[in-house]
């Protein structure tokens, strides 16, 4: 642990050592950093992962487009080194923004405007580092909750998620150094809704299913994509995903199974080639007579779903190209909660249970 | 033969419209249609009258104007020159009679013209108080001064003197007007001080001192001490007139032959031409021009205009010239940037004219304002009917955007600037009497255009060079301001020294100052 720490720290040093180097050298110091657009993003077919290409981009302090951005990463750089890697502490993302935030004396201009500055330069020193934003101890928020048979050790403490109340297991952001003790369980449902969550919690579908249900609210934390990485390979658990029927819901499993573009430089560390997609898939929708439920596509639903459906990671796969297609005639979405129309526990009795018994997924 | 019965019994119900009526129903056409602007009119009016008179007899005019306030509406205004003075016999009738005057249909660039513009002010005076003016005037230190109190006898167009006395007076020569009247003294645009300013700006030679009726007293001293060329008078250019003038100088000519009037009478007529002129109009170029009929009269004047004549002389003109533009504008208005054109005299219709324009930019001027026009012409500010004036069309009608200003379609534009356009000319083609814009000759639009655009673009280049300036500035004082920010990073990063790195850092900055500089203007 403790020699981890010191090559993190030495990572940092040797990135402000360089710099200053260049400097003494007369040169204008620069920092090079690969190109995190998705002008850069390359799918590579092998290991079904979104991964950064090789475009490199030159970020130099001698530059009127580039010095604030430049003066940024080294100035976040040093806040991590000397905050919190010297002091053993973590803090969030918002704290390392006012932790920089400040007026440059002399002038009107902020070392950083909002947070997006330092999320920015604490992305930029994960890719110099190639250490991830959580060893460099900074956390996101906690994000989504757990339960299922499952024993687990976390900061010298052991917890069953099976024995945690209504509200279950929340997942932090560094679920690094979690040990998994005894896990019991066949296959994960992850899910992108809380309240979905909360109904297969109450009816203990966990604890009839032999199986571990995760949520976030939307977007999939750092955390949570971490942590199933985790069960997926240290303990071979298959995982589905159960989302809304919409463009957005689809680009929540395209996440998880193949990575994406903001954290394409993490992409070992975060995707799951393996999970599979339960619902709610189109033919759910006749299937399950939900047609009644239709939420019209916005312009911007279309835009989206386009987008999607061209993408090089989608754009050869022939059954979600189908489903592309027929959410395309549908021209409306549906909600996962719609299920609940045929009765509330519908989805955790009938639903989830016929499909995974039928192998019912996308792949 | 009934028509000449008719016309007859109608000759009983004609007679003659007396001036002090046709001026009732006409003081709009005149300026004095409210007592703001009777005060301006008649301020300038003897204004007017004082620098022509000093240009003519080529003294460097000393100009004393005094508002005074009687009442809420009521003022005397007075003015005094150090002119040559009016002989005693002419002083009755220079103020006591309308359309009387020395530069009536004269061809040469003075600021008055018909006669008209005194005397008006004598009878709006007389209509608004029923008191009568004040005159003194002095023609040599040898002769004593003249006194006069006058009205106009509206009824016969004739001068009637109250009051007469000799005097002395402290002066070799001049002139000094009392006038009483019914008036409004009001700040602004279109006052009284503002037309005092400008014309201490285009007449840079001359003093004036302005007493305000606040008793405020403000001294504009005149910034050269040489007169403006003096304008010369030219005969008309037959592209010039009209039938009516064209008769009238048939009848009142000294020449004995049609071809010897066609020389002598108008300018760029030489015998050639004027025989192309006859031959063309069939008349006999020996024939007497004062016994012409009004047909030949009509054939001689369309074949006048039919027969190519070279443009009148332009050599006529007294432009206010650059250098003084600029002086001008300068001891009246702080700015950063001056620039003037003087363009060279081109013709409308026979009259030979100039424009000049001048441009002030920054300094105390408003930033986001609409920017101001000085429009002048003959030296003399014209301050209303802006949106009525050529000058407006053609500045509206100007694009100001790659000269640095603001604009937004055909608008004034926007920015800390004053624009000033001059136009001089034997002729101005005012569209009313009171001389309050000038009339809309496409010629003319151009040429101001003509004029704008040059200031517009040394305008253009001075904003451009001082912007980039301002620029490169700021680029090299942030990397300035940057530099110990990122070597305390970078101290707190590595521990290498503070003062090692932000010193490393300086020398580059040095070093590549003239590298930077450039790429910022690529990036952009």
């Amino acid at each position: 642990m403790v020699k981890k720490q010191n090559k993190i720290k030495e990572e940092l040093k040797g990135f402000g050592i360089d710099i200053v180097k260049q400097a003494e050298k007369g040169k204008n110091p620069t920092i090079t950093l690969p190109v995190r657009a998705l002008s850069n993003i390359i799918y590579d077919r092998k290991t079904r992962t979104l991964v950064l290409g090789k475009k490199m981009a030159e970020r130099s302090f001698f530059n009127v487009a580039h010095a604030k951005k430049f003066l940024q990463t080294v100035e976040v750089a040093s806040i991590i080194k000397r905050e919190l890697l010297e002091s053993g502490k973590h803090s969030s993302l918002r704290d390392v923004f006012y932790m920089a935030k400040r007026t440059i004396p002399g002038t009107t201009v902020n070392l950083v405007d909002d947070q997006t500055d330092s999320d920015k330069a604490i992305e930029d020193l994960e890719v110099v580092t190639t250490f991830s934003r959580e060893q460099l101890h900074v956390n996101a928020n906690k994000n989504g909750s757990i339960a299922g048979k499952v024993v687990i050790e976390d900061s010298g403490d052991t917890i069953d998620w099976s024995k945690l109340g209504s509200g279950g297991w929340s997942i932090p952001s560094n679920v690094e150094n979690i040990k998994f003790k005894k896990v019991n369980a066949k296959y994960i449902i992850y899910m992108e809704k809380a309240a979905v969550w909360e109904r297969l919690h109450e009816d203990k579908f966990w604890n009839k299913n032999n199986c571990i249900i995760i949520s976030s609210q939307g977007q999939t934390t750092r955390g949570i994509r971490r942590l199933l990485q985790r069960l997926y390979e240290e303990h071979k658990l298959p995982i589905y995903v159960l989302v809304d029927n919409d463009p957005w819901g689809f680009y929540i499993y395209s996440v998880i199974k193949y990575g994406s573009i903001a954290l394409a430089h993490a992409a070992e560390r975060l995707t799951i080639p393996g999970v599979k997609f339960i619902g709610i898939s189109c033919d759910d929708i006749t299937k399950y007579d939900l047609k009644k439920h239709f939420i019209r596509f916005t312009d911007q639903d279309k835009a989206r779903l386009k987008q999607i459906a061209e993408y090089d990671w989608f754009k050869d796969n022939k059954e979600w190209q189908r489903q592309f297609e027929m959410m395309k005639k549908n021209d409306a979405k549906v909600e996962i909660q719609s299920l609940s129309s045929r009765g509330i526990s519908f989805i955790s009795e009938k639903y989830l249970p016929e499909k995974i018994k039928n192998k019912e997924f996308l792949d | 033969m009934p028509e000449k019965i008719k016309a007859e019994e109608l000759a009983k119900k004609q007679r003659q419209v007396s001036v002090s009526e046709f001026f009732v129903r006409n003081r709009h056409l005149l300026g004095f249609d409210n007592p703001v602007r009777a005060l301006l009119m008649t301020v300038k009016e003897l204004v007017d009258n004082s620098l022509d008179a000093c240009d003519e007899m080529r003294v460097l005019p000393e100009i004393v104007i005094e508002l005074k306030q009687l009442s809420e509406s009521r003022y005397i205004v007075t003015v005094e020159d150090n002119g040559p003075g009016i002989v005693k016999v002419q002083i009755p009738n220079v103020f006591g009679k309308l359309l009387y005057g020395s530069k009536f249909a004269k061809l040469s660039q003075t600021r008055g013209k018909q006669g008209l513009g005194v005397s008006v002010s004598v009878l709006y005076s007389q209509l608004t108080t029923g008191k009568a003016i004040k005159v003194i005037s002095k023609i040599s230190s040898k002769k004593p001064a003249h006194y006069y109190e006058l009205k106009i006898n509206t009824q016969k167009n004739e001068p009637e003197i109250l009051k007469e006395k000799e005097m002395d007076w402290k002066k070799d020569h001049g002139t000094k007007v009392e006038i009483e009247l019914e008036a409004k003294y009001q700040k602004g645009r279109q006052s009284v001080d503002e037309y005092v300013k400008q014309t201490a700006i285009v007449n840079p030679h001359v003093n004036i001192t302005y007493i305000t009726p606040t008793k405020e007293k403000i001294f504009y001293k005149r910034v050269v001490e040489e007169l403006p060329r003096e304008p010369r008078e030219i005969k008309p250019h037959p592209y010039g007139i009209e039938l009516g003038t064209l008769m009238q100088m048939l009848i009142s000519t000294t020449a004995n032959t049609l071809t010897g009037f066609l020389q002598n009478d108008f300018s760029r007529i030489g015998s050639t031409t004027a025989k192309e002129m006859y031959n063309l109009a069939s008349l006999n170029g020996k024939s007497n021009p004062r016994k012409l009929d009004a047909t030949s009269a009509e054939k001689l004047f369309n074949a006048m205009q039919k027969v190519k004549v070279i443009a009148p002389p332009t050599d006529c003109l007294s432009p206010i010239g650059e250098t003084l533009l600029i002086k001008g504008l300068k001891n009246e208005i702080k700015a950063d940037f001056y620039a003037a054109t003087s363009r060279s005299p081109t013709v409308y219709r026979g009259f030979p004219y100039i424009i000049e324009a001048a441009v002030a930019y920054g300094g105390e001027l408003g930033k986001e304002e609409t920017t101001r026009l000085l429009r002048l012409a003959n030296r003399v500010p014209l301050l209303y009917q802006q949106g009525a004036c050529a000058i407006t069309e053609a500045t509206t009608d100007t694009n100001w955007k790659p000269y640095g200003l603001q604009q937004s379609g055909s608008n004034m534009p926007i920015g800390p600037a004053i624009i000033l356009l001059h136009i001089a000319s034997v002729w101005v083609p005012f569209t009313n009497e009171a001389k309050d814009a000038v009339a809309h000759y496409p010629e003319i639009i151009k040429e101001i255009k003509l004029a704008l655009q040059d200031v517009g673009r040394q305008l253009g280049s001075y904003i451009r060079k001082t912007v980039k300036v301002k620029e490169q500035q700021e680029r090299v004082g942030l990397f300035e301001k940057y530099i110990p920010e990122l070597s305390s990073s970078l101290y707190n990063l590595t521990g290498v020294n503070k003062g090692k790195i932000e010193a490393s850092l300086q020398k580059i900055l040095k070093k590549s100052l003239k590298n930077l500089l450039e790429n910022g203007e690529k990036a952009k």
